[in-house]
């Protein structure tokens, strides 16, 4: 019984919590089994919270038991990215500047999850405030890809993505401020879904880049993912940034799109994003899965054009000069004074070395790269040359998606230019690291929604197809992704996560 | 504190050098919340307990702009004639301090709220126009506290610690153009200036405007540059000054000390500077020569504001009376002099006066009792004359009893004791403690008569024709009757029994 719980997604999980034949415990349990046995060696979790999640798992029981009426999720277990701040729960992003934290409040999508019943299983490993492609930059510990243990599960959200296609949670909220939930998605055969930047509060969400981060979910189905985003997203008063408007029917989407009709919506495939004359770096791999995706689109009734957005040639750059300069100042408030660590005070220091000390020791080496290139950029005489014009780029971008959109409903392309690689592989060279988010950085830096979705595999590993949508038409993302693993599903008679190495 | 500066004599240096002020003023608005948060504002609670984890800048937390405060910004804006901007983001400004909880405080930048605005003060009869070039919000930051050492500062001290309440506290700060052309008015026109707009931010309501509480602080600029040079000489930022007579002494200070390291050769060193209350004085701060660079960038937490016009029209026209306004219609309808106006509004008591008047007492009655003996009380007690436990109302009451010669001034003074004592209003004071005046009563006659008898040799003497020795018989029985009796009621008495028989 236990596998099977493990392996079941989460619309399955709920038909059968509701139904009453699994107790949430039961489900709670399989889970924390298999994470006891299986996380050693897969590293996904910084933090299990075994007893808490049984407690709330009974709890979610007994109010069962009574007839109480529960939401369609209760009882399903999560697991949060350790950027979710969580009361009580250690929270540190991944970094020793935050270790033995424990907030006193909760993230509003937290909060969300718990209201809906959800049980907490624990908190995921992640690149150092999210900053990274691959999760080595977590300053606790290496997580690994269950397709491959020696390569990478992305990042920065490896340990969510892990935990979910290792079957160590039936789905998990990942963050993604240039790629970070589609692009560990990718290289880990699941769905990851960026929503609309504002659909989902950013309150309680350790901040990377303000202007970029969004929370999303990362789930084995895309109906899984878009189920999850209707609990999470939606106005947050907390979050300044928040869309006062409604979720479009997410889930309705999501299985109107399995139902394989695409007649009459329009796909435009990028061609700066691994089309003619934009192939360098991408593994052959990688662009035969995306033809036969969008192909198979075609198939489906899609009508299928090429769409030119020059200036995403540019967005690596300005992504790496904008993204910085937020995290120069969002991550000034780790000196020390308040909270987490706090190196050398011990009489013979003043404040700025203690600060300075408290920095030194606490930040890694990517996060350093970062803060100094964010805090350079942003230093007077030289802001219009760098952030003031990377923030034009930005404009340009959205121009470039504007027109786009006139002629097109979606946009897609791969989700990342290669498949999972090996770990180590590009820890000296971080260009060659920041390349892993060539195809997403475009949709961060305009705000728009974007998911990935299998598109099959190369060499073994999965491989990740993007499709991008205007502002707010999350739904478009869902329908054209659920319509496009409907049809792969029934191709090849199972899921991709079946083929997963035991 | 550098006790060594040597001080030009002033009215020598303006012989030399002509001054050029500019004044950051910092209010605290009165809002309810803070500026990026829901808690408190109260003045005076227990450190670190009006905090959240925004305003302590937890990791995750957001801020979330407080409307009252931008409209009080706004408000202050328009009284100040600036334009208001369509289009205005907050900025972070960012520097590594332990009271400021993120390492940045947000603050606006490049595109403030209000700009190009200006007031008129007058002082010596003569108006000054001061330039206002932004009007912008800001959030304060906590206070640290500094334990062991002898003096509460930084050095000497053992350890620190931070209170936080303040943190988040919307924060207005009102920044002058460079004022030239005061001479040797310029401290009397720095001092009339914050006055003047301590008058305006109270008008408005937007804050208590308390300097010693520090819900107002200002931060004095100044620099002399030769008479007739065109070019600004370099100019020193005084902070800490936390009183409208401390305005004055800075500048006075700093214009003296400046002009003695000119005729030395000296340049002024571009720097923040100290006030120090006890001693009048300022001394050095950190140089602003090697200034922090603060990163300004757009606030990417907050959606830009974009007040709409109608908005700022409707506030516009609920604007309050302006202080300048107000005064000019007050002394025109009481008919008094600019200078009698001057002092009123120094006493700050043109609005107790105004409500007195409003309560039915005569201008000239209401401004007697404010101005005198309540202005003594409150000057003996040490308090604001508003804190005085009597309201305009009973001094307005206590007007009418006088002039209805119920009671006499002196008689009214005592009753204003009772009132102020918290005996209740002046009517139930004098029944209370018998203090009216007496009319031809029983006990008057007989305290007449007695007098009479008791002063033959008085009798003789203004019989004989010095009517002016009568005066001792009155003292004689206002003093019998504890002053209850009517002075000129008694004299008349006297006259009909000595002089009339």
């Amino acid at each position: 019984m236990g596998s099977d719980l493990t392996t079941t997604d989460v619309a399955g999980l709920s038909r059968l919590l509701s139904a009453g034949e699994v107790s949430a415990v039961e489900v709670t349990r399989a889970h924390l089994d298999r994470i006891a046995a299986e996380d050693g060696a897969l590293g996904a979790y910084l933090h299990v919270e075994a007893e808490a999640a049984l407690a709330g798992a009974t709890a979610i029981d007994e109010a069962r038991a009574r007839g109480d009426e529960l939401g369609p999720l209760a009882g399903v277990p999560v697991a949060l990215k350790d950027l979710v701040v969580t009361e009580g729960v250690p929270t540190t992003s991944g970094s020793r500047i935050l270790e033995g934290w424990r907030p006193p409040y909760s993230a509003t999508l937290a909060t969300r999850l718990a209201e809906a019943g959800t049980v907490l299983l624990g908190k995921t490993n992640m690149d150092e405030f999210a900053m990274g492609s691959s999760t080595e930059n977590s300053a606790y510990q290496v997580t690994r890809n269950p397709w491959d243990r020696d390569r990478i599960p992305g990042g920065s959200s490896g340990g969510s993505s892990a935990a979910v296609a290792g079957h160590l949670a039936p789905w998990s909220i990942g963050t993604d401020t240039g790629g970070s939930i589609r692009q560990p998605a990718a290289v880990t055969g699941l769905v990851g879904h960026k929503p609309t930047y504002g659909s989902v509060s950013r309150y309680g969400l350790i901040a990377f880049s303000s202007s970029l981060d969004q929370a999303g979910p990362m789930a084995r189905t895309v109906l899984d993912a878009a189920l999850m985003h209707e609990v999470i997203g939606g106005h947050d008063p907390r979050d300044s940034t928040s869309i006062d408007s409604p979720l479009t029917g997410l889930a309705d989407a999501a299985r109107a799109g399995a139902a394989g009709d695409l007649r009459g919506v329009r796909v435009g495939v990028v061609r700066e994003l691994g089309g003619d004359g934009h192939t360098e770096g991408y593994e052959d791999g990688v662009l035969a899965r995306t033809r036969e995706a969008v192909e198979l689109l075609a198939g489906l009734g899609a009508e299928v054009v090429e769409v030119s957005c020059p200036s995403f040639d540019l967005a690596l750059p300005a992504y790496y000069l904008i993204a910085p300069s937020e995290a120069s100042s969002n991550l000034s408030r780790y000196e020390g004074v308040r909270f987490g660590l706090r190196v050398g005070d011990d009489g013979s220091h003043d404040l700025d070395e203690v600060m300075a000390l408290t920095r030194e020791q606490g930040f890694g080496p990517e996060v350093k790269r970062r803060i100094i290139l964010g805090t350079y950029a942003l230093s007077s005489g030289l802001y219009d040359a760098y952030y003031a014009q990377a923030q034009k780029v930005r404009t340009l971008i959205t121009r470039d998606f504007t027109a786009a959109f006139t002629g097109v409903d979606v946009l897609v392309s791969p989700t990342t230019p290669t498949v999972a690689f090996p770990i180590g592989s590009r820890v000296e060279d971080p260009i060659a690291m920041y390349a892993a988010d060539l195809c997403t950085l475009p949709a961060s830096l305009a705000g728009l929604p974007a998911i990935s979705v299998p598109s099959g595999l190369s060499e073994g590993l999965p491989v990740g197809f993007q499709v991008m949508a205007p502002a707010l038409a999350d739904d478009r993302c869902y329908r054209v992704a659920a319509a496009l693993e409907a049809a792969q599903d029934a191709a090849r008679g199972h899921r991709l996560l079946d083929e997963l190495p035991a | 504190m550098s006790t060594a500066d040597r001080l030009v004599d002033y009215d020598e240096l303006l012989t030399r050098y002509e001054p050029v002020i500019g004044l950051e003023t910092h209010v605290e608005l009165g809002t309810a919340s803070k500026m990026f948060c829901g808690c408190s504002t109260t003045f005076g609670a227990e450190p670190n307990t009006q905090t959240c984890p925004v305003c302590l800048g937890m990791p995750g937390s957001l801020p979330v702009a407080n409307a009252a405060a931008v409209e009080s910004t706004i408000q202050i804006g328009l009284a100040l004639g600036c334009s208001i901007a369509s289009w205005s983001r907050f900025a972070r400004k960012n520097y590594f301090y332990p009271d400021i909880p993120k390492g940045y405080q947000t603050s606006q930048f490049d595109e403030p709220l209000c700009v190009d605005g200006h007031l008129d003060v007058e002082v010596d009869g003569k108006t000054y126009r001061v330039e206002v070039e932004r009007v912008h919000l800001e959030e304060d930051t906590g206070k640290n506290l500094h334990v062991g050492g002898a003096t509460g500062r930084i050095h000497g001290a053992d350890h620190s610690l931070v209170d936080f309440n303040r943190a988040g506290i919307p924060l207005v700060e009102i920044v002058t153009r460079p004022v030239p052309g005061a001479g040797a008015l310029a401290p009397e026109v720095a001092r009339a200036y914050v006055t003047e707009l301590r008058e305006i931010v109270q008008a408005l309501g937007a804050s208590d405007v308390r300097m010693e509480q520090g819900s107002l602080r200002c931060d004095v600029n100044i620099s002399l540059n030769p008479t007739g040079a065109t070019e600004l000489g370099t100019r020193t930022e005084t902070k800490n000054v936390n009183s409208l007579r401390s305005v004055e002494r800075a500048v006075r200070f700093e214009m003296r000390r400046q002009a003695a390291v000119l005729d030395e050769g000296g340049r002024v060193v571009q720097e923040t500077r100290h006030f120090h209350e006890d001693t009048g004085t300022t001394s050095s701060g950190r140089s602003k020569e090697e200034a922090t660079d603060y990163r300004y960038f757009p606030e990417p937490d907050l959606v830009p504001l974009a007040p709409d016009a109608d908005w700022i029209e409707t506030l516009r026209a609920g604007l309050p009376e302006l202080p300048a306004a107000r005064r000019a219609r007050l002394q025109e309808e009481w008919g008094i002099s600019g200078t009698e106006m001057t002092w009123l509004a120094n006493a700050g008591a043109l609005g107790l006066v105004e409500q007195t008047v409003a309560a039915g007492a005569a201008p000239g009655d209401a401004r007697k009792w404010w101005l005198g003996d309540l202005a003594r009380r409150a000057n003996d007690t040490a308090v604001e004359l508003a804190e005085l436990a009597v309201t305009p109302v009973q001094v307005a009451q206590l007007c009418g009893l006088v002039s209805a010669g119920t009671i006499n001034d002196k008689l009214a003074r005592q009753v204003l004791d009772g009132v102020l004592a918290g005996q209740g209003d002046p009517a139930q004071v004098v029944e209370a403690q018998g203090l009216a005046v007496m009319g031809e009563s029983d006990e008057l006659v007989a305290a007449v008569e007695a007098a009479i008898a008791g002063a033959p040799d008085v009798i003789a003497k203004v019989q004989s024709g010095k009517v002016a020795a009568l005066g001792a018989l009155v003292g004689a029985v206002m003093k019998t009757t504890r002053g209850k009796a009517d002075a000129p009621t008694v004299k008349r008495m006297l006259e009909e029994r000595v002089l009339g028989s």
